[in-house]
């Protein structure tokens, strides 16, 4: 019964959207939380029926659909309004209602007494109504419906404090940097249909499993598609060379970043490539090129991340890295393990910005994190739940991001790309160095706050209210356990990779199993290295933010270049205003304007009207008022008339 | 014997008297009388052509006409008190300010 309407989950955010859209200005405040998180509260609900009845049907009947109507229908073009559940979706649509619900209810809290509260609530709802339709969608322009819905949503909340010029600053590029993506994207569909009559999933990945049953050796049409589509997926994902909105994006409020900019729709990308396994599966030089952007994003974001003195642009680079990651594990086609990461970090991640929400709450809205420390004692759940979320990201094993990351690295190792996989362990190095100078910055040492000025000094922070710390909790608990459904294969059975697999049926299993897939000794050894690297990290960060605080200096004082080159983030956005806006505002300005526009346009107006005016002065002569001279026109008139008949064409 | 030409051609002549005295004379009313003038000149041509050709249509035209012309009486004399009232002549020409 839930099973076979489950697509009713996306309607009650919707619900909620609407009237807190359109009537919540008149709401008193609690009626709009009330309605905000139980519309949500609803669809977690029903996710989880439809997961416990789903789990219940036979493997090979795990594929759902419910057909609403047809959307459009041109010609031979079809494109169903129907939804699609399988395993994958299943996954996708729990954290996206589990994890919106949560930070729903932490919005409570750290949005209380902001104006404009209605608008933020029926912003989240509708994000939540999207993601929903992104994540059930059977048909990729459907999909593409909920992709561009996200975006406006995240466009809508990073410029939430719109009065602030720089929020709506962040907000434009954050939309025009995805738009770009959007144009592969939505050309990669054009091609899908182009080739396979069809985007619908279930019949283009029936289509290409017949198709190219064989791998194509050269570069074909579906190397384009699985091209254009990434290219999409880097804008939405924030990969390179698109990434550079993800830091800008925390202007939006902390529950956002943790929603929007870090838990799902970030991973929309993602998401979008794991469904597309069949095809990806079948152009290895995209996925060779995927997992080159993947890893080479992970490592220049965490680079970056570990000079960064904001709280919220650490995680943002963090998350950036870690779709890296998730990236990394799409091209070297182990779909299901970064599905695995998804997941897990969807957890980690948004713990970490939601604890970092209540550092920022707690001091009055400071976010330089040289200007916080020893809040341990003053903020105590948030404190140990966002270590719990550090511990998860750093991979330190039991925690759920230990088996996550290593299950991409070492599928990247057993696919045969050792470089990749090196470079994979760097970051994970990295990973762990700039989570803990986060922590230790935030939590440990002497107080720097400057709040303890002009004599009396403030009260000191305090813990926020329990519809904070209560998400936190709940996210720590996920984290420490999330990882326990992907065990690797010396600790016992993968289970998500096994409820996984129907969705990859149509996936391109040409090649031989690799032969190092059971070898449980590699294994162990490799994520020993990457334990001993990411130990290293972490002693480095305690060494340099703990033990001797003046070292860090020291080192950004001996290699200024270095420093100012990760504090200026390899001057990308230098590098991106002189090459593309720069340019692109000359030509607007010189060209486009005072060329094309005051000349040609406005000279095509102007000299319409002058041309009239001309003529009209000459032609007005005729209309004299005396009534006998018009009868005389008349005459005249007539007369012409009369002679053509007569002698021209009788 | 009186043909069919003879009437053609008087019914020519009086239209164009007609139309040179709309055309020539200043007087509203005289133009006004011009202009039946030239209505029954087109009266005759229908009449002439009704009983020439032996079909009946011409002579509902000419009833139609005569009606209109009636109409047209009613309401243009009216219009020429209105006018005379207003600019306290007759001369059409006094009656030009309808122009840009």
């Amino acid at each position: 019964m839930v099973l076979e309407h489950f697509w009713i989950l996306i309607l009650f955010p919707l619900v909620g959207a609407a009237m807190n859209g359109i009537l919540g200005r008149r709401f008193p405040h609690p009626v709009i939380a009330w309605l905000s998180c139980s519309t949500v509260a609803l669809s977690f609900l029903v996710a989880l029926l439809s997961f416990y009845n789903f789990i219940r049907l036979p493997e090979d009947q795990r594929i759902l659909t419910h057909h609403l109507f047809t959307w459009i229908q041109s010609g031979n073009f079809i494109s169903e309004f129907s939804f699609l559940l399988d395993p994958l979706s299943m996954v996708m649509i729990l954290v996206v209602t589990g994890v919106g619900f949560l930070i729903h209810i932490y919005s409570l809290g750290y949005m209380a007494g902001q104006s404009g509260y209605y608008r933020y609530f029926a912003y989240l709802n509708l994000f939540i109504f999207m993601m929903s339709v992104l994540v059930l969608a059977d048909n990729y322009l459907l999909m593409f419906v909920g992709w561009e819905g996200v975006g406006l949503c995240s466009y809508l909340l990073i410029g939430y404090s719109f009065e602030k010029r720089t929020a709506g600053d962040a907000a434009k590029k954050a939309f025009i940097l995805n738009r770009i993506g959007d144009v592969g994207f939505l050309i990669g569909v054009f091609l899908i249909f182009r080739t396979f009559e069809s985007v619908q999933y279930l019949t283009v990945f029936q289509a290409v499993s017949e198709q190219f049953a064989v791998m194509g050796t050269e570069f074909g049409v579906l190397g384009a598609i699985t091209l254009l589509l990434f290219i999409g997926a880097t804008g939405k994902s924030a990969q390179i060379p698109l990434y550079v909105w993800l830091p800008d994006a925390m202007e939006g409020p902390t529950p956002v970043s943790a929603l929007i900019h870090a838990a799902t729709m970030v991973t929309a990308g993602v998401y979008m490539i794991a469904r597309s396994a069949p095809l990806y599966s079948r152009a290895p030089e995209t996925l060779f090129i995927i997992a080159v952007v993947g890893i080479s994003t992970a490592l220049l974001a965490a680079l970056i991340a570990t000079v960064q003195r904001d709280i919220k642009k650490v995680l943002a680079y963090s998350t950036i890295s870690q779709l890296g990651y998730m990236f990394l594990a799409m091209g070297v086609g182990a779909f299901g393990a970064g599905v695995f990461h998804l997941l897990t970090h969807a957890f980690f991640k948004a713990l970490l910005f939601l604890g970092s929400g209540s550092v920022i709450m707690a001091l009055h809205h400071e976010q330089d994190l040289f200007k916080m420390g020893g809040l341990r004692k003053y903020l105590p759940v948030t404190f140990y739940t966002m270590w719990m979320g550090a511990l998860a990201i750093a991979g330190v094993p039991l925690f759920s991001g230990f088996f996550s990351k290593d299950a991409i690295l070492w599928k990247t190792f057993a696919a045969g790309n050792e470089a990749l996989w090196l470079m994979g362990v760097v970051v994970a190095g990295l990973t762990a160095f700039y989570v803990s100078r986060l922590m230790f910055l935030t939590f440990h040492g002497g107080e720097r706050s400057e709040k303890h000025h002009q004599g009396a000094p403030d009260p000191s922070p305090k813990e926020p209210s329990w519809s904070v710390t209560l998400p936190l909790i709940i996210l720590a608990g996920f984290s420490l356990l999330a990882g326990y459904i992907g065990l690797p294969s010396y600790l016992g059975n993968n289970r998500l990779e096994e409820f996984l697999a129907p969705s990859f049926r149509f996936q391109f299993s040409g090649q031989a199993a690799s032969a190092m897939e059971h070898a449980h000794l590699t294994e162990v050894i490799l994520t020993l290295v990457t334990l001993a690297v990411a130990f290293l990290g972490f002693a480095l960060a305690y060494h340099f933010y703990i033990k001797n605080p003046q070292v860090a200096e020291r080192l950004a004082n001996r290699f200024p270049w270095l420093y100012s080159l990760l504090r200026r983030k390899f001057f990308l956005d230098e590098i991106y205003d002189w090459l593309i806006v720069g340019p692109v505002q000359r030509i607007s300005r010189t060209i486009l304007w005072k060329g094309m526009d005051v000349h040609v346009i406005d000279g095509l107006v102007h000299g319409t009207a002058s041309l009239m005016q001309a003529w009209s002065h000459r032609v007005k002569r005729i209309q004299s008022g005396y009534a006998r001279l018009y009868a005389t026109w008349i005459l005249g008139g007539a007369l012409l008339i009369l002679f053509y008949y007569y002698w021209i064409s009788p | 014997m009186i043909s069919a030409t003879h009437y053609l051609t008087l019914a020519a002549i009086l239209f164009a008297i007609g139309t040179v005295g709309v055309i020539t004379r200043r007087n509203v009313i005289t133009m006004f009388m011009c202009v039946e003038l030239m209505l029954n000149a087109v009266n005759l041509t229908f009449i002439t052509f009704s009983r020439f050709l032996d079909q009946i249509d011409g002579q509902i035209f000419v009833l139609f006409v005569m009606t209109v012309a009636a109409a047209e009486a009613a309401v243009g004399l009216a219009l020429i008190v209105v006018l005379s009232r207003h600019t306290g002549t007759l001369d059409v020409d006094q009656a030009n300010t309808m122009k840009w």
